[in-house]
């Protein structure tokens, strides 16, 4: 028996991962949430948003690099970010303009705009593809870890290290003052307000006097940050691979709908309680239950409850029960 | 469909189109695009049942095309004695333990009374259940894998004629829609489509994982067919004959004959799924579909079912797709799990729907045959558009290579940019329903 052991092999492959894919999934379904609570339809172009948003980081990255500009031990892109960001938010922006406008000014009923999303997510996917290709991309500089395993068990005696990665430090620090300044702003803000007001009753809303087109278009913009942000840190975490962005849909989707379409506290539980669920059912847990049980006991299986190709599994099986059981999900969002 | 000029001119430019093609790349080409239309036009149908009849949107089409495939396996190869002799029966066992114990956790959960009890008890029968599971499965799975795994390495199917295949696939394909349907459907229109969009990548996911059923990605080839083959063609007395009394060439009229077989075979499904569909569609259980469609809160108060006959519809039309996608992958000859892509299985699909015109049958037949031609002509179009554009750049510049790499993906941008100028600007599609 061993938990000291055990506790650091624990946090090294089940908290510290989860958390930070937790929190891109949480960035993620803000996105998806705000877009539903304020346009009213559920978005499903955002995963090719975040691919576009990090392939423009991508970009300026190396535009930067080129230039002999780097951000020391953090990843350059996070200096990149910024202009991502921008770009994205104008490819948003555009995309309003060109094609959901029409649809909000014949009051189209919520599953055509869904429909016209595909299209729009379809077109996205082209130009992403188009710019940086299909292939996968590692774009992660500066320092690889913040802890490193071995001097972890050097300094500690362990025999179990600990690694956290620079990445997932990032991870969560960057999520952390996102979420922060989202808040802020729907909370404190005069346009935050008129935002919260106009999602909660549109007519109410337009009679005192809020331009909707401006609420439309901010709320883009944020959109655009969120999904930008999110998908930057999945690929610094990860890599980038315009693929992996379109099949991260599913988990974001499931994030929002567990936590209430609509409510943004909801995405963020949603995301930690998909992330931890994933992570949890497809982590082979023979190491951890080798420090805890004595000797003799020790499982001789991996003690996988299911192979990690079946992660989509995981967050389908969570929405499924949450559809069954409280389709209003754990925060009443808007459902229904 | 009333029978009137527009639609027959659209059907006769259709037909130029094909014809065309025939006449620049041959004939051989031009079946192979035909084959995969009529496939494309049942798959358009099934989905036109579900949006052009329910309003229902189902983005998993690629999951019930991917089930018809695995039924084709299921259905026509010939079992695999020894993998069953290995751990067949264990195997199928196994999954039966799962099965009991999801139900067991189902009637702890819908019979104990609400509180910590239940609780314990649900976690208590699920750890059990998965135990006894992986305890009777795990093992059999390794056995059933380890029979010669570089030819077999599956249970294999039943022996059946294939053509049987094709109804099993529809039956496999409206099972997981059933089970879909009775989660999503009576909740909001969106969740269908995330339901949807998550049963297709596992099904996927399935499919390229699990090896015993039908060997993952290592893919099962040599599918049996409904039609001969054409080496035996070239062997026949009789049709070697027939090809030298009109001057044909043996190795493409034999090719073309094969083809024309298939096609024979498709476009009689095709057509009694038609005549099924619009007969049903002028019955009264037509007008309460479109009753529902129109407007659900009056149609309720008329006392009709709108979530049933909603799951009902979502059933066939899924069925529809689960059958075509039986027949393709009978006209491939192999199960490959690895080229299934949501793009082309999914979105595709709903280009035709949208563009031949929702709630259309000959509309959905139309935009079948007319995007599935495009498709496989956008590819070389855009090259030869790109090579004339980047004609003024020199040879291996930059810019250029990065332009002609780029050619490939110009299928998604096209198809992308039709989708959203049909839905804009012409909803009603080429076809519009009456």
């Amino acid at each position: 028996m061993d938990i000291l052991n055990a506790i650091v092999a624990l946090l090294n492959f089940v908290i510290i991962p989860g958390a930070a894919y937790g929190a891109q999934l949480a960035l993620g379904a803000l996105g998806v949430t705000l877009v539903y609570g304020i346009l009213r339809f559920s978005n499903f172009a955002h995963g090719d948003t975040m691919a576009f948003g990090t392939a423009m980081t991508i970009i300026v990255t190396w535009g930067l690099l080129a230039l002999g500009i780097s951000f020391g031990p953090l990843p350059t892109a996070l200096l990149a970010l910024p202009f991502g960001i921008g770009l994205t938010a104008l490819l948003v922006l555009g995309t309003d303009r060109l094609v959901y406008r029409f649809y909000r000014k014949v009051k189209a009923a919520p599953v055509i705009l869904v429909m016209v999303s595909m299209g729009v997510m379809f077109v996205m996917n082209g130009i992403t593809r188009f710019i940086i290709g299909v292939n996968e991309i590692n774009f992660t500089d500066g320092e690889r870890f913040i802890i490193n395993a071995r001097e972890f068990r050097e300094a500690t005696g362990l025999a179990e290290g600990l690694a956290f990665r620079t990445t997932q430090g990032i991870t969560l620090v960057v999520a952390v003052i996102a979420v922060a300044a989202l808040f802020w702003f729907l909370n404190r803000t005069r346009t935050g307000k008129s935002m919260r007001a106009f999602s909660d009753n549109e007519d109410l809303a337009l009679l005192s006097g809020i331009n909707p087109e401006r609420v439309v278009a901010v709320t883009w913009i944020i959109v655009a940050a969120l999904a930008t942000t999110a998908g930057v840190l999945y690929g610094l975490d990860k890599s980038f691979k315009a693929f992996t962005y379109f099949q991260l849909l599913l988990p974001i989707f499931a994030s929002a709908v567990v936590g209430g379409l609509g409510n943004p506290l909801g995405a963020i539980a949603g995301g930690f309680v998909i992330a931890f669920s994933e992570v949890t059912v497809t982590y082979a847990w023979k190491k951890v239950l080798t420090y805890l049980l004595p000797a003799d006991w020790a499982p001789a299986g991996l003690v996988q409850l299911m192979g990690t190709d079946y992660k989509f599994a995981v967050s389908f099986a969570i929405l499924v029960i949450v559809l069954l059981i409280k389709p209003t999900g754990i925060f009443k969002g808007k459902s229904l | 469909m009333s029978v009137n000029l527009r639609n027959i001119a659209l059907f006769a430019a259709l037909a130029v189109l094909y014809l065309g093609t025939a006449m620049i790349y041959g004939w051989n080409l031009t079946l192979t695009i035909v084959n995969m239309g009529l496939i494309s036009a049942v798959m358009a149908l099934g989905v036109n049942m579900q949006w052009g009849y329910a309003g229902l949107f189902n983005i998993g089409i690629m999951g019930f095309v991917a089930l018809g495939g695995l039924a084709v396996v299921l259905v026509s190869m010939p079992p695999v004695g020894e993998a069953w002799a290995a751990g067949g029966v264990r195997l199928i066992f196994g999954l039966l333990v799962g099965a009991a114990s999801m139900v067991a956790a189902v009637l702890v959960w819908s019979k104990l009374p609400k509180g910590r009890v239940r609780g314990l008890a649900l976690l208590a029968v699920l750890i059990v259940g998965f135990t006894l599971y992986s305890m009777v499965f795990d093992p059999a799975v390794r056995a059933v894998e380890a029979v010669n795994p570089s030819s077999t390495g599956y249970l294999g199917g039943l022996g059946l004629p294939v053509l049987l295949a094709w109804p099993a696939g529809g039956a496999l394909a409206a099972g997981a829609a059933w089970l879909i349907g009775k989660t999503a459907l009576g909740l909001r229109s969106d969740y269908l489509a995330i339901a949807t969009l998550g049963i297709s990548e596992i099904v996927l996911a399935l499919l390229k994982n699990e090896d015993w059923l039908a060997r993952g990605v290592k893919n099962v080839t040599g599918l049996p067919r409904p039609v001969p083959f054409e080496v035996n063609l070239q062997q026949n007395p009789a049709f070697v004959a027939w090809a030298r009394d009109w001057g044909l060439d043996l190795a493409t009229t034999s090719s073309i004959v094969v083809k024309l077989s298939y096609a024979g075979l498709f476009l009689v499904v095709l057509l009694a799924l038609v005549w099924l569909v619009e007969t049903a569609w002028r019955s009264p259980w037509g007008r309460m579909m479109r009753a529902i469609r129109d407007n659900e809160v009056s149609a309720a108060a008329m006392g009709k079912d709108v979530t049933r006959r909603h799951l009902q519809i979502f059933v066939l039309g899924s069925a529809v797709c689960g059958m075509a996608g039986a027949m393709m992958t009978t006209l491939d000859g192999q199960l490959t799990p690895g080229t299934y892509q949501p793009l082309r299985y999914t979105f595709l699909i709903w280009v035709m729907v949208v563009v031949g015109g929702s709630g259309n049958n000959w509309g959905s037949v139309l935009g079948g045959f007319l995007i599935w031609w495009l498709w496989v002509m956008v590819e070389p179009i855009g090259q030869n558009v790109l090579s004339v554009v980047t004609m003024g750049l020199a040879d291996g510049s930059w810019l250029k290579s990065h332009l002609t790499d780029a050619a490939a993906h110009m299928r998604l941008l096209t198809m992308g940019i039709i989708l959203l100028l049909v839905l804009r600007f012409s909803p009603r599609g080429l076809i519009p329903e009456k």
